[in-house]
């Protein structure tokens, strides 16, 4: 099966055989025959050469900047979380008597400890700060207009659950400052009319900070927010590749020829 | 263009000219398989989503864990112009996290007024967490008062809220008397007229007025039978 072509630039095309000239042989065109060869066995199975090419080959309007970037950014960001995040679970240890020494253990005695703790602690912080310059960019950049509406409502939602997820992560280390916070946090959601002391309740596990209190924190961190923030980022992607970006705002639009002159 | 009467549909599939319809049947066999497979698909998202649920919630909002009591020291320990601190277990089996610190002294007719008939009121013992949002308070005996250090919340010798946000006074405990020694109960809480409410509520959930009915009793707090 051929492969249609890359849309490589020019210089970097593969220049074609000249006539006469012998087909190249040799180890490493061997090796690179069983690569496609083996790409080829996936995608004859699944096509999946068809939409990743749709996926990461668009075409992306004049004046796209550096300022694009700070979605994958913050993708970036959140995968970086994602996986410092499972390390560092292997070590933790989310009950209210033995947390806080298994976090001091994680800085004090595991190798590399303090510095995949700080990565994910700072890198909390890097990804909040990302989505709201990536906000901002959307905001300013005018790019939440039709037909990217519900775009913007997703990124909304994105939004909401980092910030639940440095609500809950706050709690894990379970220091002093980790429960007063919470404490604080959860009676605030205790102030909702009707709803907030059973909200409350429900963060609890009860009427007060106890035994299971950590551990739903925990299980709401490490596996209940991050499944949704990882699917909708899925479709927060595919909107972008389906929608396609827009241009800064300080472009105008150009008038073809033909079309002025056919008005006139 | 003009709207043309409809004529109202028959129920019977057979007389909409449905190919392969039986005579007073009304439900198609496809339509009745989609429902069907639609219908046992909801039955088993139920299944395993409603437990679940249920499992998350259902202790956490409906269960009432069993009221103790605890000795905190003989009565002389406690005067009446005074506090003294105490540390309770107000959740066992979670350590320090469980403890809390309770400011304790004997009744003052004069501070106090009439006494609750339905309760024992010897002693008066308040709690230290803050009625703004749940931060420990302090005693200051120099100014009789309780301090927060959180946002600055400010309570007066029986604990009423003499300045900053805190939303009613301070929370109180039970308290009796056993073989000489003073025991602290389970919580409860008071409005500004130290009105005495059995189901406590959290933090930031004002008791006076429509307060006490926008923020209801919940049915997950530690209270007492019969006091």
């Amino acid at each position: 099966m051929k492969l249609p072509a890359l849309p490589l630039p020019s210089a970097l095309k593969p220049p074609p055989q000249r006539p006469g000239e012998r087909e190249k042989t040799g180890p490493a065109h061997e090796v690179k025959d069983a690569g496609i060869a083996a790409v080829d066995w996936v995608d004859e199975r699944t096509s999946l050469s068809g939409g990743l090419r749709w996926a990461m080959f668009r075409k992306v309007p004049k004046g796209t900047n550096w300022f694009y970037t700070l979605g994958s950014a913050t993708l970036f960001a959140f995968l970086s979380q994602a996986v410092t995040g499972v390390f560092l679970a292997m070590y933790y240890d989310p009950s209210a008597t033995r947390a806080y020494e298994s976090a001091r253990h994680i800085t004090n005695d595991v190798f590399l400890g303090e510095f995949v703790r700080g990565m994910h602690k700072w890198g909390s912080t890097v990804m909040v700060i990302l989505i709201f310059l990536h906000m901002a960019r959307v905001f300013f950049f005018g790019a939440y207009k039709y037909p990217r509406e519900l775009n913007w409502v997703i990124g909304v939602a994105l939004l909401i659950l980092t910030m639940a997820m440095s609500f809950t992560g706050y709690l894990l280390p379970f220091d002093q400052r980790s429960y007063w916070a919470t404490i604080v946090g959860v009676n605030i959601n205790g102030t909702g009319p009707l709803v907030g002391p059973y909200l409350s309740d429900f963060l609890r596990g009860g009427a007060e900070f106890g035994a299971t209190t950590l551990s739903r924190f925990y299980a709401i961190h490490m596996l209940l927010i991050p499944g949704l923030i990882a699917a909708l980022i899925g479709a927060h992607l595919y909107l972008v590749a389906k929608l396609g970006t827009t241009a800064p705002p300080w472009l105008k639009s150009e008038q073809t020829e033909e079309l002025h002159t056919e008005r006139v | 263009m003009a709207e043309r009467p409809r004529e109202p549909k028959s129920k019977y599939t057979a007389e909409r000219d449905f190919a392969g319809a039986f005579e007073g049947e009304t439900v198609t066999r496809r339509r009745f398989m989609t429902l069907t497979t639609h219908g046992a698909g909801l039955v088993a998202v139920a299944a395993f989503a409603l437990p679940a649920l249920g499992f998350a919630a259902g202790s956490a909002i409906f269960e009432r864990p069993p009221a103790g009591w605890e000795p905190i020291g003989p009565t002389d320990d406690f005067p009446n112009d005074s506090y003294v601190p105490r540390v309770v277990t107000e959740v066992t089996g979670v350590g320090e996290v469980g403890k809390t610190t309770v400011y304790v002294r004997a009744r003052n007719a004069e501070i106090d007024g009439p006494p609750d008939p339905e309760i024992d009121t010897s002693f008066v013992a308040i709690s230290t967490r803050c009625m703004h949002l749940g931060c420990p308070v302090r005693y200051v005996d120099a100014a009789k008062r309780f301090i927060c250090p959180c946002h600055g919340g400010v309570y007066d010798f029986r604990g009423a809220v003499a300045g900053g946000p805190p939303v009613r006074p301070l929370d109180r405990f039970y308290t009796r008397v056993r073989g000489g020694q003073v025991e602290i109960g389970p919580r409860y809480s008071v409005n500004s007229k130290f009105d005495r409410f059995p189901n406590y509520r959290d933090p930031g959930q004002p008791l006076d007025g429509i307060g006490q009915y926008l923020y209801p009793g919940r049915l997950s707090t530690p209270r007492l039978n019969s006091p």
